[in-house]
């Protein structure tokens, strides 16, 4: 498979107005007994979309996945797929596939025997089935192992002819349930790519469930944060990074420093008091109104540590009281005076670092009044 | 020492797995070489009840002597008379019905119990192992009482109003059939159960999912998937069903031909040790063969798992 990762195109159909949405969920709720698993939950997803539902476990997001797939009943809302609603209608009937999260795999079946397994039940004639498995094959790049039996084959492989077979019938929609969470982490990077050239090659719309914030990122076009059955934010990976909805989407998504206090409005431009006194200049306050309760969070690689006072008005001074070595990069936990530690990190450029800062070194930790984001909820 | 352990490695090994071997020699392959001893020799009228009698005072000569003593005219005979082959042919046939029978009262019960919720699993096993808590005999006797005219069953019948002359069903083949599928559900229940419990659910949903309807995902994936538990349920009924005394015998009445039946009048009625001895070693040798492939499959099954 050729790598298309400069080819990939700008893709935004969410951001035009007059785009119609693919799928559609319509406050759709999921209860089992008194747990709500999906509340009330609305959603629009493009065609040709690569959409990930990102979420802790018991959020909800694989709930909403097999609702799509018809193996659990929506208790109230609807689901539309290219306008039609989707409610009643089982899941043999339905122009969406799914690959299982443990692959469910046929093991009483040849790895052929599986790809082929829906395109018998559609009543494909022979020559075709068998055409259109050993392009599957070669698609997944198996195509030395048809004979094998499941438990014949490692992990990696085991995934392909799941993905295969979910593809073979060539559906509207993939859903994909934790499609790489059972690879090791160097095999799971390299799959994340071809899963995206392989939806980009094959036009289709993808729907990934995953825990992985990283999976999420380098593969979806957008992503849905969810908690609690409902969606905190749906935003590109980028937005979802940079500009989190909620303290929830900043906390679950990468990891970030949150400074509590009351928005106030000075000459100079809104600022942010804390409540140890500290005031932090900011940029732009958001949502937040003047006198205000609302957190600046502040991602580690934003914040700067030096040994100086920097010429900035954010900045505190405390304890270097932590150190993560990455290889990459260094994340620095600097302890404040009030007990409070923030995170700091820095890219390692130089290979080896005079004076670098070490445990218990008294330190400054700045950023710049756009480095922050306001959140208000 | 250190030779000896050369020469005999693992001597403690061996000693653990020559007790099963000794169970077998002393329980199974003793008494079998008995039997068959027994099955060669003549019927007289003495104690025991055939000859020759092999005795240690008989010495090398006298061993030989009795040997050209033992003859297989007993097979001869066996084979010989329309109504030995009949009581096998007719055992065969009693034990695959009711094994049919069996199979298909017992599949969806193992289904709902597997797919019965977890915490009621432990409780709907038990109602199933309930039985054995109480004598065998007892429980088929108690079928005589819900099945003879004037019992439970047609007592029930007439009540509803479905029939208003008894039907007969004890002392026929009907009796024998509902006597065994009832005695023998668990052994065909138990290993189906354990297949289908431990079958991974999404394998049914992976199968809708590709366009199945929940019938055909039962044929094409759950059926075949449970076939080892098939196999060993149907065993279990078949092999022990085949050589039934019990039931045909209470049950059954005396137009009822099985084989167990015949072999205990041979013994007990007849006397003839020698060839009740010939019809037990003939029946081991019709049952040798699904045995065997129940080993295998067995077998097979262990080590995909």
């Amino acid at each position: 498979m050729k790598s298309l990762g400069s080819t990939r195109r700008t893709f935004a159909p969410w951001a035009d107005p007059d785009a119609k949405p693919f799928i559609r969920f319509e406050n759709v709720s999921k209860r089992f007994g008194d747990f709500a698993a999906v509340d009330n939950l609305s959603l629009d997803i493009y065609e040709r979309e690569f959409f990930a539902l990102l979420g802790a476990s018991g959020c909800g997001k694989t709930t909403l996945l097999r609702m799509l797939g018809g193996f659990e009943r929506p208790t109230s809302g609807r689901i539309l797929l290219d306008g039609q609603n989707m409610l009643g209608i089982p899941p043999h009937r339905r122009p969406v596939n799914m690959m299982f999260q443990s692959y469910a795999l046929f093991p009483h079946m040849t790895v052929e025997g599986n790809i082929a397994f829906g395109l018998k039940q559609e009543g494909m004639p022979k020559a075709e089935i068998a055409e259109r498995v050993q392009r599957m094959l070669k698609l997944v790049k198996l195509e030395s192992f048809a004979k094998r039996k499941p438990h014949q084959l490692s992990g990696g492989q085991r995934q392909r002819v799941a993905l295969a077979r979910s593809l073979a019938k060539r559906p509207k929609v993939l859903l994909l349930d934790e499609p790489l969470g059972a690879l090791d982490k160097k095999l799971r990077e390299e799959t994340q790519f071809e899963l995206v050239d392989l939806q980009y090659e094959l036009g289709l719309t993808f729907m990934v469930v995953t825990h992985d914030q990283e999976e999420a990122m380098t593969m979806a076009d957008r992503i849905a944060v969810m908690d609690k059955g409902q969606v905190e934010q749906v935003a590109p990976p980028q937005e979802i990074y940079e500009a989190p909805a909620s303290r929830f989407v900043a906390d679950f998504v990468g990891s970030i420093n949150m400074f509590e206090g009351t928005l106030i409005r000075e000459a100079g431009g809104p600022q942010l008091k804390d409540r140890s006194g500290l005031a932090f200049d900011i940029a732009d306050s958001g949502d937040a109104s003047p006198g205000e309760t609302a957190w600046l969070a502040v991602r580690p690689e934003k914040v700067r540590i030096s040994r100086e006072r920097p010429e900035v008005q954010n900045a505190i001074d405390g304890e270097v009281w932590d150190i993560a070595y990455f290889g990459d990069m260094t994340v620095y936990n600097v302890r404040l005076d009030d007990g409070r530690v923030v995170k700091a990190s820095t890219i390692n450029s130089l290979r080896r670092l005079e004076d670098a800062l070490t445990w218990h070194d008294r330190a400054w930790i700045s950023f710049s009044a756009d480095a922050g984001v306001v959140l208000t909820r | 020492m250190k030779l000896l352990r050369r020469l005999f490695p693992a001597i403690g090994s061996r000693l653990v797995i020559a007790v099963p071997y000794l169970w077998l020699l002393c329980l199974f392959l003793i008494p079998f070489v008995i039997v068959f001893k027994i099955s060669l020799s003549q019927v007289t009228i003495a104690m025991p009840p055939y000859m020759p009698v092999f005795g240690l005072e008989d010495g090398v000569s006298g061993f030989l002597e009795k040997l050209r003593g033992l003859s297989l005219e007993n097979y001869v005979w066996l084979f010989g008379d329309p109504l030995y082959i009949n009581a096998y042919l007719s055992s065969l046939y009693i034990a695959a019905v009711s094994t049919l029978l069996t199979l298909l009262v017992g599949y969806p019960l193992a289904y709902g119990m597997a797919r019965a919720p977890a915490n009621l699993r432990p409780l709907l096993l038990m109602m199933v192992i309930l039985p054995f808590w109480t004598s065998f005999l007892i429980r088929v006797y108690a079928w005589i009482g819900i099945l003879k005219p004037e019992g439970l069953l047609n007592q029930f019948l007439f009540f509803l109003g479905v029939i208003d002359e008894p039907l007969i069903i004890l002392n026929t083949t009907r009796a024998v059939y509902i006597g065994i599928v009832y005695s023998y559900l668990p052994f065909m229940v138990l290993p189906l159960y354990a297949t289908l419990e431990k079958m991974d659910y999404s394998l049914i949903e992976a199968a809708e999912d590709l366009g199945c309807t929940r019938l055909s995902a039962f044929w094409k994936i759950t059926f075949p998937l449970s076939l080892p538990g098939i196999v060993a349920g149907c065993m279990l009924v078949f092999i022990p069903a085949v050589g039934e005394f019990v039931i045909p015998d209470l049950l059954g009445g005396p137009r009822t031909l099985m084989i167990g039946k015949t072999l205990w009048s041979e013994f007990f009625s007849n006397r003839d040790w020698p060839v009740a001895s010939a019809v037990a070693i003939v029946l081991l040798m019709i049952l040798v063969l699904p045995i065997v492939y129940f080993q295998r499959t067995q077998a097979r099954a262990r080590e995909q798992a």
